[in-house]
This record gives C-alpha cells, structure tokens and sequence, in this order.
C-alpha cells in the first residue's frame, strides 16, 4: 500500500503548510503566561498522564 | 434599586451570550459525536476496506477548513458540522472493526471511549470551574502540534513503533491543552460561534481518541 503512504505523506505536507502561518501568528500574538498560568496547565497534564498509564494497566 | 438593575443590565449580555455559546456548543458537541458513532457502526457493518479512514480523514479536513468557516455564520454551518463529524466517524469503522477483531479489541475500544470522555469531561470541568485563561498556551499549542505533524510525516516513511507510541502519547498532551485553551476562550468571549468552537472541540476528542486506541492496542500486546 505504499501509495497510501504518499497519499498520507502529501496531506500531512499540505495541512503543515496550510496550519504554519497560523502558527507563526498565534506565537507572535498569544499573551505571555507567568509561572503560575503555565504549572495551572501542566497540573492536568500530570494528571492525566498519570490516567493514561492507569489504563494501560487495564488492558 | 435602578442603579442594580442598571449593573445587571450591563454585564447581562455578555455573561448570556457566553454561556449561550457554550451551552449551544455542548449540545452541538453531543449531537455530533452521537451521530459519528452511527455513522461509525454503519462503516463498521458495511466492512468498509481500510483506505476509507485516510479518505475520509482528509475529505473531512479539506471541508472543515476551507468550505466551514465560510459558512459558520449560517445555519448550513450546523450541517457542514455534521458532514464532517459523519465523514470522520465513518472513516472510523474500518479501524473499529480491527480493533474489534482481535482477542481483547473489544476490552481496547470501551477504555478508549472511556478514557476520551473522563480526559474531555475532567479538562472542561477545570476550566469551567477555575474560570482561568489559557489564552497563553495558543502559539506554544500550535508549534508543538506542528512539530508532531512533521514527526508524524518522517514516521510515515521511518515506521518505528516506539515514535507512533510517543507521538500519540503527545499528541493527547497536545488536544488536551487544546480542550483548555478553545473552552477558556469560549468562557472569556474569545469564540462566539458555537459552529467553530464545536468543530475546535470534536478534532481534540477525535484525535485523543484515536491516539488512545493506538497506545492501549500497542502496549496491548496488538503491535
């Protein structure tokens, strides 16, 4: 099936450039976060990082 | 007295119009996922082959974002919302079905479906209950899914099963960060179109639920 993985590769090449301006301008724009902003974020990523193992132990 | 209902009257709007949109959303959202599940089960009994997930992947994004937004103001939006949800539910059959075929598939999938629903749930009930922005995490969220698109593109080509572990792991780092940023936006009037945000939403469940399917099937022993 390697067209499929051209197929694949050319639409992931399309969307990355279609998505990189919008990327480049919401780095520009986005509002700096303070020390506190970014540990309110990593928070739940622990969380659920620690979820994600918990249901590896499930399967 | 008048000066309250002044005050009230002042703030109203706003606090309306948001929790207008989120509750739109939520109920668009729900409608949605609901009706990518039937159009799932109809993929899986027609034994879709599985070329039907890539065409429908990209059928649905071309749609989602080049014909969408034009439309999001209008009520066609709500049945563009529903092509495109009804295209990547449909897309999902074939690979449903596999991972329905093999000895615990079935134990694979529920934890999945599960797991997509107590991450989305858990994340918006922290939002909407800290009511904090997350409008700070945009750009470091955009580059960080970029990134994961190129390492996903070189593993096209590179196939190493411990970088499409890790890039699904990221990948639900990712859509989780993005489940805080577009509901902090909704809450803080940055969406005001319940179409868009219900869109933003359903790619962050879609995506965390495939990158589950795929780590839980790996470190399953289905690799």
């Amino acid at each position: 099936m390697d067209w499929m993985k051209i197929f694949s590769a050319l639409a992931l090449v399309m969307f990355i450039v279609f998505l990189f301006p919008r990327a480049r301008d919401m780095m520009k724009n986005s509002p700096k976060g303070s020390s506190a902003d970014w540990m309110s974020f990593v928070i739940p990523i622990v969380a659920i990082v620690l979820f994600i193992a918990l249901l590896i132990q499930l399967v | 007295m008048n000066q309250n209902y002044s005050a009230v009257a002042q703030k109203s709007p706003s606090a309306l119009a948001t929790s207008k949109v989120l509750r739109n959303t939520y109920m668009l959202l729900s409608l949605t996922l609901l009706f990518s599940g039937f159009t799932a089960a109809i993929s899986m009994a027609m034994n879709m082959p599985p070329m039907t997930y890539l065409i429908s992947v990209i059928g649905a994004m071309v749609i989602a974002m080049f014909v969408l937004p034009r439309f999001a103001n209008s009520s066609a939006g709500i049945g563009i919302v529903f092509l495109v949800t009804g295209m990547l539910g449909f897309g999902l059959g074939p690979m449903l079905s596999m991972y329905a075929s093999l000895p615990n598939g079935g134990n694979i999938i529920m934890l999945s479906l599960g797991g997509t629903g107590v991450i989305f749930m858990g994340l918006s009930a922290y939002v909407l209950t800290t009511r904090k922005d997350f409008s700070f995490l945009g750009g470091f969220l955009m580059v960080g899914f970029l990134l994961v698109l190129v390492a996903a593109l070189a593993n096209i080509f590179l196939a190493i099963p411990a970088m499409s572990l890790m890039i699904s792991a990221v990948v639900i780092m990712i859509m989780s960060g993005f489940i805080l940023y577009d509901t902090s936006r909704i809450i803080h009037g940055g969406e005001t179109n319940y179409v868009l945000a219900t869109i933003g939403l359903y790619m962050t469940i879609f995506n965390i639920f495939i990158s589950l399917l795929q780590i839980l099937g790996i470190m399953g022993g289905d690799d």
